[in-house]
């Protein structure tokens, strides 16, 4: 029997950091799961710490707050009052006869020959700090190689200390397209736009967002130094409506727009060999959804876990933290997180006195809302973008599936939900079960009857069970006797199974 | 259209692969057809299954008989549209991995053969000849070519199509809330957005055709069934090559027993991607992940195809399957209420049985005499029609 730990916290990033640390010190035994080889989950991703630099930092927000947390994380884990899983990937989330949680794990990279990595995590509450992945739409060519979500780049700036190009794009909406665009030009790329289909920096002039986070105007003060810096136009209202090449990216095709992002002025051709695309972040909601938790459409369209005024989600003892109740950053995030740990280490009575703190983070909690709902307000994906697309745009690159086919099911055959889509066209049936295209998706359904895509249409393409795709034999372990690391290639305890059945 | 409430000759409850077919055969007769549905098309169990035109899982009778019907039906009377809904003749291959299922599956063959059925004794030897991964423990295996799939959410947009395109409405997120009565008689449905006269109502509501039933007052024993189907990565084409099931899934399906039955059905698909059913519960509508359940049809597949276990699993799904206490499918005009016709509980055959069903549900519409004796389907054959209801735990 695996121990049962008072909590277990999935992702290390900002939320999952803040909430694991917070919870340990108020003296819970804490388990913290993440798919990463170090802590820091994507904002704070970062070359291996065994060997770091000086300028690692570069490019980050908020590092010393990272750098504190982590601290406190290895202190912890030193101490044996948080055992950290990291390297590890839940693909399933049950909740137990006795009230208790177990999770099942899979080794991000398993390695081969062995079979460690998967021994299950039982905890009598969860913190869930699934984060976020970039959303992606859809463009003539985005399928070349050479364009990437903006999230990859920055990501394989930040880990690898790659490169992903030397004459670079940066296109979509929103404030993240600022770091990636300074990023990739302090790395030495030259960026030959960034491409915003909002006006620019709308935020600032929203009176509720900017007094809210008062330090955010500094931060985008910073960017438009570095922008004019580095010589980068940062075109507004203003769209990549095909990415062009022969094998590769050579070019984007950018055109004006009007408010809702149909065509509006000119075309320009810009030279690139990278562009990075961004419209925001999706959250990942897999493992709530599997635990049944409750969820609602935020202010940017996604689909979000509903969570009371201590993180709580609808369902008993599971919190949720950070992207997954509403995309707002990560300053906002470990506040999430801090307060689910602080709200059930009150709940179980370890941490008498609480209450002000939680009141306090509570207050953080709503300023920086606010500031997140001022943002998406300003940076909404505009709601012509299917226009952009040609019947001949493939939506669904691991299925293959065009625009074309799409608006076949909607238009011939009666689609007029994501779901039916989906299972008329098959976009989002392949590997990435709609990760990349099921927003889109839930767009290209919605867009003829002139609505948005609503979280009726999202929820059908954001639950997967299992959370990440792992082998039959791991989940033939659990009824086979529960050893898990019996996934090996030892079948006989299968045949005893049909043997038994036959008689 | 004049003022005054919609009319038309047929209204179908119900855009699942029954209603789908209904609504076409009555189409092609000529009758005027609205089909109302409350949520989308083949939004329920249509969409939940695997699309199998089986005839190898049923023992000789009236459910046999109707789906050797069925099968000539989507093979003959719909062999023009067959590409549309990927019909596939990939037979089926059922498996003993005992000596005495082998002698139980060989009896059911006996049967079987006497009914119409066409099957080939496959011995110990023979089975890599059809299935290369297949366990080599396995005694032996009984083939059924006419074993056959269909892409099921397709076959139902597209026989509501073809039905469209012969004068057929379709209305999505329509909820019936109630019959138009004039007297006994059933005369149309109330819905969301209006009333709507019809010389007949056909309950096809799969799952839920014992509400409908209920808002007539005769009720129709219909229970869910659920199951939980297994996806997996795509695999290089024909790594599977028939629908492979163990012979102890004719007795599950037969079985009336409440708890969890587990049979492994393992089949390829045209996307690469393998299906693994089938398991069997009666938990009312539960819509929670029964790790028990997907975790018994992994081991079981994997004891059946030993190769699966490194084969990764990309998801999962479920559904209801529409159950009465006998196992077979309401057909036919209700006698208790003139006017209102069932087509529904079809139980996990509903894909395959959706073509025949449709066929004679058209023919007794039109006043004919239909191919097949419907009396083992009337509608009011229960004579309890609340049992089972005790059996749907919460």
């Amino acid at each position: 029997m695996p121990r049962t730990h008072d909590v277990a916290v999935v992702g290390a990033g900002p939320a999952g950091l803040a909430a694991a640390v917070e919870a340990a010190d108020a003296g819970l035994d804490v388990a913290l799961v993440d798919a990463a080889a170090q802590p820091g989950g994507q904002f704070w991703r970062h070359y291996d710490e065994n060997r770091a630099r000086p300028e690692d930092r570069h490019g980050h927000h908020g590092w010393p707050a990272f750098t504190a947390l982590r601290d406190r994380l290895y202190a912890l884990r030193t101490a044996g009052r948080i055992h950290c899983l990291p390297g590890r990937q839940v693909w399933l989330a049950t909740r137990d006869d006795g009230g208790t949680f177990t999770l099942r794990v899979t080794p991000t990279v398993p390695t081969p020959g062995t079979t460690g990595g998967r021994e299950p995590v039982v905890a009598r509450a969860l913190i869930l700090c699934p984060g976020g992945y970039d959303r992606q739409l859809p463009v003539p060519g985005w399928d070349l190689p050479g364009v990437m979500a903006a999230g990859g780049v920055q990501a394989l700036l930040k880990g690898q200390r790659t490169l992903a190009g030397r004459r670079a794009v940066v296109a979509g909406t929103g404030p993240f397209l600022l770091p990636v665009a300074t990023g990739l030009a302090r790395a030495g790329a030259q960026v030959a736009a960034v491409v915003e289909a909002n006006a620019t920096l709308g935020w600032l002039r929203d009176p509720v967002g900017a007094v809210s986070a008062p330090g955010k105007g500094v931060e985008a003060a910073q960017y438009a130094a570095t922008l004019a810096r580095h010589r980068i136009p940062y075109r507004t209202r203003t769209v990549v409506r095909a990415v062009l090449g022969d094998g590769r990216v050579e070019a984007v095709r950018t055109v004006k727009t009007d408010r809702e992002g149909r065509p509006a002025g000119p075309e320009r051709e810009i030279a690139a060999d990278l562009v990075a695309l961004g419209w925001g972040f999706t959250p990942s909601l897999e493992l709530p959804l599997m635990l049944g938790a409750t969820t609602r459409q935020d202010i940017d369209g996604s689909l979000v876990v509903a969570v009371d005024e201590l993180q709580r989600s609808s369902i008993d003892g599971v919190y949720v933290a950070g992207e997954a109740t509403g995309v707002g950053g990560a300053a906002l995030s470990v506040s999430e997180g801090r307060l689910s740990a602080l709200a059930l280490a009150v709940s179980l009575g370890s941490l008498p006195g609480g209450a002000a703190e939680i009141r306090r983070t509570q207050a953080r909690i709503r300023r920086g809302r606010r500031f997140a709902h001022a943002m998406h307000r300003a940076y909404p994906v505009p709601a012509a973008w299917p226009q952009w697309l040609l019947d001949s745009t493939v939506v669904c690159r691991c299925e293959e599936v065009t625009y074309g086919e799409l608006r076949h099911a909607v238009d011939d055959l009666g689609a007029t939900d994501a779901r039916t889509l989906k299972m008329l066209a098959r976009p989002g049936m392949g590997w990435c079960q709609g990760r990349i295209c099921g927003y889109a998706t839930a767009g290209i359904a919605a867009c003829p009857s002139g609505r948005r895509p609503t979280a009726d249409d999202l929820r059908p393409l954001s639950g997967r069970t299992p959370a990440v795709p792992v082998p039959l034999g791991e989940l033939a372990a659990l009824a086979e006797g529960g050893a898990a690391d019996r996934a090996g290639g030892d079948s006989r305890t299968g045949e005893e199974a049909v043997n038994r059945d036959g008689e | 259209m004049t003022a005054g409430p919609a009319g038309a000759d047929l209204v179908v409850v119900g855009a699942g692969v029954v209603g789908a077919a209904c609504a076409y055969f009555a189409s092609l007769a000529g009758l005027r057809v609205i089909v109302v549905e409350r949520g989308a098309i083949a939004s329920g169990t249509s969409s939940a299954g695997e699309g199998n035109l089986l005839v190898s899982d049923k023992e000789a009778g009236p459910e046999l008989d109707l789906a050797l019907y069925s099968q000539r039906t989507w093979r003959e009377d719909l062999a023009e549209h067959a590409g549309r809904w990927e019909f596939e003749a990939k037979g089926g291959l059922v498996v003993a991995a005992t000596e005495g299922s082998l002698a139980s599956l060989r009896d059911l063959n006996v049967q079987q053969r006497a009914a119409g059925v066409e099957v080939h004794d496959v011995g110990h030897a023979e089975l890599p000849d059809y299935e290369p991964h297949v366990s080599r423990d396995l005694r032996g295996a009984a083939y059924y070519p006419q074993d056959a799939q269909v892409q099921p959410m397709l076959a139902v947009a597209h026989l509501l199509r073809l039905a469209r395109d012969m004068g057929a409405r379709v209305s999505t997120r329509t909820e019936v809330s109630g019959l138009l009565r004039s007297g006994d008689r059933v005369t149309g449905v109330r819905t969301t957005t209006g009333d709507i006269r019809a010389g007949a109502v056909l309950n096809a509501a799969g799952t839920w055709a014992g509400e409908v039933a209920d808002l007539a007052g005769v009720p129709v024993p219909v229970r869910p069934r659920r199951g939980f189907v297994l996806v997996t990565e795509p695999m290089p084409p024909r790594t599977i090559r028939h629908k492979v099931y163990a012979a102890e899934y004719v007795g599950d399906v037969a079985s009336s027993d409440a708890a969890l039955q587990t049979s492994p059905v393992v089949e390829g698909t045209d996307s690469g991607t393998i299906l693994i059913g089938a398991s069997r519960e009666r938990v009312g509508f539960d819509r929670t992940v029964s790790v028990p359940a997907i975790s018994t049809l992994a081991a079981k597949a994997v004891a059946l195809f030993p190769m699966l276990r490194q084969v990764r699993l990309m998801r999962t799904y479920h559904g209801f399957r529409p159950y009465c206490p006998d196992h077979l499918p309401v057909i036919g005009p209700d006698p208790r209420a003139p006017g209102l016709w069932h087509a529904c509980g079809h139980e996990g055959a509903g894909i395959g049985l959706a073509a025949g069903t449709g066929k004679l549900i058209a023919q007794g519409l039109a006043g004919k005499r239909p191919d097949l004796d419907l009396a083992p389907f009337a509608p009011d054959r229960f004579s309890d029609p609340h049992q089972g209801a005790e059996e749907v735990s919460p």
